[in-house]
């Protein structure tokens, strides 16, 4: 018999698995031709470096708060009293070969991840691609961003700095707030009051190297099925083929699959090159925490910005009846304002059906100006949580502008509210304005035929 | 002898000839067919040398450790590299089709029907159907209990009352962060100090306290807090009441006409307290005024607290009672 180096691996496998119906299926998967359709790709690549980053991180940091004093090659911590924890972040940083490049690309990969997942969402929403028959696959990548923004906190949270560390008491503070069960809480997740129990480290670090990235994995592994079993939506284009009905894009085998690997190769190389050029968490600079010590001009990743912004504009109040608080304030910009725009994404598919009406399945994607409502309303929404997360940098901005922060407070404080009711008018009245200009246009071009 | 050899040879070739099938009509293909690019492929095949050149460099910045710069901005080329061998693959010999297909179709109704069918056919024999639903719940849900409970050893989920204790006592001096005890005549005007409580834990909330000096005309402390500031030097927790970070700003004006007032401030998210009048809040999210410690000038002008927080330490939880 002649030898076949292609067709004798796919019978072997197919043979035994019986799978070549699946795999020539799989091949020939079409992907509709549109950048915007590559963010989720990005956020995937995203990922794949954060794991394979993450093991080698593992592999040297000490999850540990017991004490240790420096002895390492950064000349200005030696003899500081530290825990293994952050001790063992900072040799991974300058006793390590490649520990640096590493650390810094893990947390650059990190930053990239949260934001192509926001960028996705936007592009999803914008595009009505969430609508019947793409709800599932929705509310998990939702479920996704808010799972990465835990699982991002916990990374920074364990290093041990003073970054760290005021972020925890944050964190801790977040928990405690919650309306009669929070106290409970704090102590369950802690362990004991703050700093907690000297567990407390080992916790995070299952819960930020096994527990979330897996259930990571699993979500991706969900996304993508839901994703492939409805197919692609696609956009209206000049194809004449493409239709509600009938899919126009390039097949994965040959098509895409070189894309797919170049955007990866592409993903990798841009996060491996911030990691390599471009400073990160510089955590040497920090110093050790202790409960005590706290530092001007401390700023989180730029993913929790909108929640420092939160928790800062809050006016100062408890809700107390007599001299027991109930509502301690920590709870309405670090818990409930998350929770409500995750409830209002999470919502929305629903939201829309019942003003639209519209219970229809649909693989046809919107141009945002084809949905005046759900445009302004979603540019809306994105202006309020852009306006939070710019209010929380109100500080560098005293810094750098000598705005008065007190001034700046309570600006936003009015401000969040009126300027995304004026963005979601207006977008409402462009996007009306443009769909009548394109019925000219309509009629004009079927008047000259 | 050479006549004999080629004559062999021609024998043989004859011999596969007549053994080989006729050939096959050409199938009808799968994949459009492309123009070769001899061209592209000699600019992949050279992006692709590239690679391994990039990432061989890598190694040897590696291995004579280099530095970060040269180790990651190599294995980065290296993949730039790859990526745009990739690109240019995709775009010029690698077949580029625009396929169309139909979705999969919208629903399954008779399936639909059939599960359910199958479903309850499969419960026909089933008479108390809510007795036996109510009993797998309780048991599902008493099983989930029990499976959970464990997780209640994570922490002292119930003894709240933890939640905002404090070291201080009447005669608990004050001690630096090396350990040393703080005089009275440490304590200057216009800066602030860290206090740490003798022979306690000083990593708790309830622990560390914020010590300035306040000229005594210029204190303003509520009814009932008198002789809480020896020679006007004012303690209170550190820890600030709405998350929990420490206060690491003090505001201390030279000139009252251009800044506001003396204040002590958590650089997390603004809360600004007044040091002359019993920690209230002047600005920003707290809800509680900064609890403070009453101090005493012990022997050897040690300063020593004169009693407990005037209310709890720490960010608020549900059960917090202010005075």
């Amino acid at each position: 018999m002649r030898h076949d180096p292609v067709k004798d691996p796919v019978a072997f496998i197919d043979q035994r698995t019986s799978t070549a119906p699946l795999l020539r299926k799989a091949l020939r998967y079409l992907f509709p031709d549109h950048w915007s359709f590559l963010l989720g790709e990005v956020a995937l690549y995203a990922f794949v470096v954060l794991v394979a980053t993450g093991v080698f991180l593992a592999l040297f940091f000490e999850p540990s708060l017991s004490e240790t004093v420096y002895r390492g090659s950064y000349e200005p911590l030696r003899g500081a009293t530290m825990s293994h924890a952050y001790k063992s972040a900072v040799d991974l940083s300058f006793d390590v070969r490649a520990g640096l490049l590493m650390r810094q690309t893990h947390h650059w990969a990190a930053d990239i991840f949260v934001a192509a997942i926001v960028v996705h969402l936007m592009r999803v929403f914008f595009t009505g691609a969430f609508r019947k028959p793409r709800e599932l696959t929705y509310l998990v990548g939702l479920t996704m961003l808010f799972v990465a923004l835990l699982e991002g906190y916990l990374g920074y949270s364990m290093v041990d700095d003073l970054l760290s560390g005021m972020g925890l008491a944050i964190g801790y503070a977040v928990a405690l707030s919650i309306p009669f069960v929070g106290g409970n809480l704090g102590l369950l997740v802690w362990g004991a009051p703050y700093p907690g129990d000297p567990t407390f480290m080992s916790r995070m670090f299952i819960v930020h190297v096994f527990l979330l990235p897996a259930l990571l994995a699993v979500l991706i592994g969900i996304h993508l099925a839901l994703v492939a079993l409805r197919h692609h939506t696609q956009f209206r284009r000049s194809d004449p083929r493409a239709s509600e009905r009938r899919l126009v894009g390039v097949p994965a085998f040959p098509g895409q699959a070189p894309r797919s690997l170049g955007l990866m190769a592409a993903t990798a190389a841009v996060l491996f090159g911030l990691g390599a050029l471009v400073q990160i968490n510089p955590i040497w600079l920090w110093g050790p925490y202790e409960t005590w010590l706290g530092t001007n001009g401390a700023q989180p990743d730029w993913y929790l910005g909108w929640l420092i912004g939160a928790l800062r504009l809050v006016p100062g109040f408890d809700v107390t009846i007599g001299s027991a608080t109930i509502v301690p304030n920590p709870f309405w910009g670090g818990a409930l304002f998350p929770l409500v725009v995750l409830a209002v994404l999470a919502l929305w598919p629903w939201i829309e059906r019942r003003v639209t009406g519209d219970r229809a399945a649909h693989n046809l994607l919107d141009r945002p100006r084809d949905a005046p409502f759900r445009t302004g309303f979603g540019l809306g929404f994105l202006t309020w949580v852009v306006l939070v997360f710019f209010a929380g940098s109100s500080d560098r901005i005293f810094v750098f502008l000598g705005v008065s922060y007190t001034a700046q407070v309570w600006f936003w404080r009015f401000a969040i509210w009126v300027i995304p009711l004026v963005v979601a008018v207006v977008t409402v009245r462009w996007c009306r304005a443009l769909q009548r200009v394109e019925a000219v246009e309509a009629q004009r071009a079927a008047a000259e035929l | 002898m050479k006549t004999l050899l080629r004559r062999l040879l021609w024998i043989v070739i004859l011999f596969r000839s007549v053994r080989e099938k006729p050939p096959e009509v050409p199938e009808e293909r799968l994949v459009e067919p492309v123009e070769p690019r001899p061209g592209a492929e000699l600019l992949v095949a050279g992006l692709l040398v590239a690679t391994a050149g990039a990432a061989a460099l890598a190694v040897v910045a590696y291995g004579l450790d280099w530095s970060t710069q040269a180790f990651g901005g190599a294995l980065a080329g290296a993949l730039v590299l790859l990526a745009a061998a990739l690109v240019v693959a995709a775009k010029t010999f690698i077949p580029d089709e625009q396929l169309d297909e139909e979705y999969p179709p919208e629903a399954h109704p008779h399936e639909e029907r059939e599960v359910a069918r199958i479903v309850r056919e499969s419960g026909q024999g089933i008479t108390r159907k809510r007795l036996l639903g109510g009993a797998a719940g309780l048991a599902g849900g008493a099983l989930g209990a029990a499976l959970l409970s464990p997780a209640i050893s994570l922490g002292p989920v119930f003894d709240t009352s933890q939640l905002n204790e404090s070291p201080w006592r009447r005669g608990v001096g004050l001690l630096d962060d090396k350990g040393r005890p703080w005089r009275a005549d440490d304590i200057d005007d216009g800066t602030f100090y860290t206090a740490l409580p003798e022979g306690a834990d000083p990593k708790l909330i309830g622990s560390p306290l914020i010590l300035v000096r306040i000229d005594p005309a210029q204190l303003h402390l509520p009814a009932g807090r008198e002789g809480w500031a020896p020679e006007g030097i004012v303690a209170y927790s550190k820890i600030c009441t709405h998350a929990g970070c420490a206060i690491a700003l003090y505001r201390n004006p030279l000139f009252d006409e251009t800044e506001p007032g003396r204040a002590l401030v958590c650089p997390c998210h603004y809360s600004t307290f007044d040091p002359a009048k019993g920690g209230t809040v002047l600005f920003g999210p707290a809800g509680r005024p900064l609890p403070q410690l009453p101090l005493t000038i012990g022997p050897d002008r040690r300063l020593v607290a004169a009693g407990g927080y005037s209310g709890p330490p720490g960010p608020g939880w549900w059960g917090v009672r202010s005075p």
